[in-house]
């Protein structure tokens, strides 16, 4: 089964589109700057308050902006039932689910990395130090929302009141890895910096999991 | 300009309809149809509004599960049957849809539009193939504008240009000719010709006669999501297809 030459094929065309309107990227940017801001005026940004808030704070966004820029990822393929001619190609189903996930992984983790500074002078947080493990814990936090955000983009992308179920969907089962990822990165943020090997773990197996699910079961979502 | 992909059909997929039913909550969009289309045939399917014409091509398409029944597809070749589940997606690559909707990307030119779908089936030269179905469509000089800035007859020359890339040996047109000018028709209708000539498989859904009608030998009537009438259509093609398109119209 040749998986790497049509995921690759369909990602180079979900960034060339993306990078090209700019849609997702601007208005996910937009929304989570506003987010932070918002919530760094809602308590005093000493370093001991941001360290019990801040990651926890920085993830809400994440994952609201999340539900945000992975609405689109299926419903734009229905304007001109693009989704019709994937699904005609010669190529397997869950390489169309695949390339999916990774362009907005891709597209979540850019965001992530343009407001990292952003979090880190309006919750005055010390990043450059831990810098490394933020991004491990960014990669495998960012991977769970991508993979589960995906699939349940490609559910309710066929419903009726999509725009309300993606949330909806994507919200609880989301919080396992919510708080993982939550806990993960204020350890990073304590004195001494830890990154905690069981919050890993879980977002790992998290990631692992949902993997396996939509490799196993991922065909059926592009179903009429 | 001669049609590539005319010369690419060599030999047609013929499609099998055994018992297929389909069924969209209460309502039966195709009841236990039975019907047989042997390679190289052209079939026209005629019938009112909501009568399955398009359901049926989507089954043929396989892009829907049947309720019950199955289909199923032969080569010239050999004539083995093969069930439509078994090896869809190397069934798919001998498949052309012109559906509805164009099926292409707003976002991106035609060329990229093009260049995708040849890379998607693992076509040699993509950007030539791309070149080259783009000519005949009457759209080289504008392969590098989107196609949200095509007009509406542009955007379905496109997308038939799009079905013909990979030379399909089953051609499937939901009314082809819907926003053609009279030059597209009449493109249409002479690559339509062309691929028939080359032995490749069309079932076409039509509410009109015209250019596009003219090499059709058998017609179908679909009633209800039943099979009404089928009949071949000898002679004086055009003018036999107008009479079943006209008896439709009334009945």
């Amino acid at each position: 089964m040749d998986l790497a030459r049509p995921i690759g094929i369909l990602l180079a065309k979900e960034l060339r589109t993306e990078f090209r309107t700019r849609e997702l990227l601007v208005s996910t940017l937009v929304f989570v700057l506003i987010v932070l801001v918002l919530f760094s005026f809602t308590f005093d940004p000493t370093t001991a308050e941001s360290r019990r808030f801040g990651p926890g704070l920085l993830w809400l966004a994440l994952l609201f902006a999340g539900s945000l820029m992975l609405h689109p990822s299926f419903t734009r393929e229905q304007s001109n039932e693009t989704i019709v001619a994937l699904r005609m190609a010669p190529i397997e189903p869950i390489s169309i689910i695949g390339a999916k996930i990774l362009a907005n992984f891709c597209f979540l983790l850019v965001a992530e990395l343009v407001l990292l500074p952003v979090f880190a002078a309006l919750y005055n947080l010390r990043i450059v130090p831990v810098l490394g493990r933020l991004v491990a814990v960014l990669v495998l936090g960012t991977l769970a929302l991508s993979i589960v955000g995906t699939v349940f983009a490609a559910i309710s992308s066929q419903a009726r009141m999509r725009e309300l179920l993606l949330p909806l969907l994507l919200l609880p089962l989301l919080t396992p890895a919510l708080v993982a990822s939550a806990e993960a990165t204020a350890g990073l943020f304590e004195s001494p910096p830890a990154l905690a090997p069981v919050w890993m773990g879980v977002l790992a197996a998290f990631d692992t999991i949902f993997l396996t699910v939509t490799w196993l079961f991922g065909e059926y979502l592009l179903e009429e | 300009m001669p049609d590539e992909s005319a010369s690419q059909s060599r030999g047609g997929l013929g499609v099998e309809f055994v018992q297929f039913a389909k069924r969209y909550g209460a309502r039966f969009a195709l009841r236990n149809v039975s019907l047989s289309i042997a390679p190289g045939e052209c079939v026209a399917l005629v019938g009112p509004n909501g009568s399955g014409k398009t359901t049926l091509l989507k089954a043929a398409a396989l892009l829907i599960r049947p309720t019950s029944g199955r289909v199923q597809f032969s080569a010239s070749a050999n004539g083995d049957g093969r069930n439509s589940h078994d090896d869809s997606t190397a069934i798919k690559r001998y498949i052309g849809l012109v559906s509805h909707s164009i099926l292409l990307y707003d976002d991106l030119t035609a060329e990229e539009n093009l260049v995708l779908f040849a890379r998607l089936y693992a076509l040699d030269s993509p950007e030539d193939r791309a070149l080259a179905a783009l000519e005949p469509a009457g759209l080289a000089a504008r392969g590098k504008d989107l196609v949200r800035n095509f007009s509406r007859g542009m955007r379905q020359r496109l997308a038939i240009a799009r079905a013909l890339l990979a030379g399909p040996k089953l051609l499937l047109l939901d009314e082809p000719s819907t926003g053609l000018d009279r030059a597209g028709q009449q493109w249409l209708g002479e690559t339509l010709a062309n691929l028939a000539a080359a032995g490749c498989t069309v079932l076409m859904s039509t509410h009109g006669a015209g250019d596009s009608n003219a090499f059709v030998t058998r017609a179908i009537r679909l009633i209800a999501g039943s099979i009404a009438e089928d009949s071949a259509v000898s002679g004086d093609a055009r003018t036999m297809l107008a009479a079943a398109l006209a008896a439709h119209q009334e009945a």
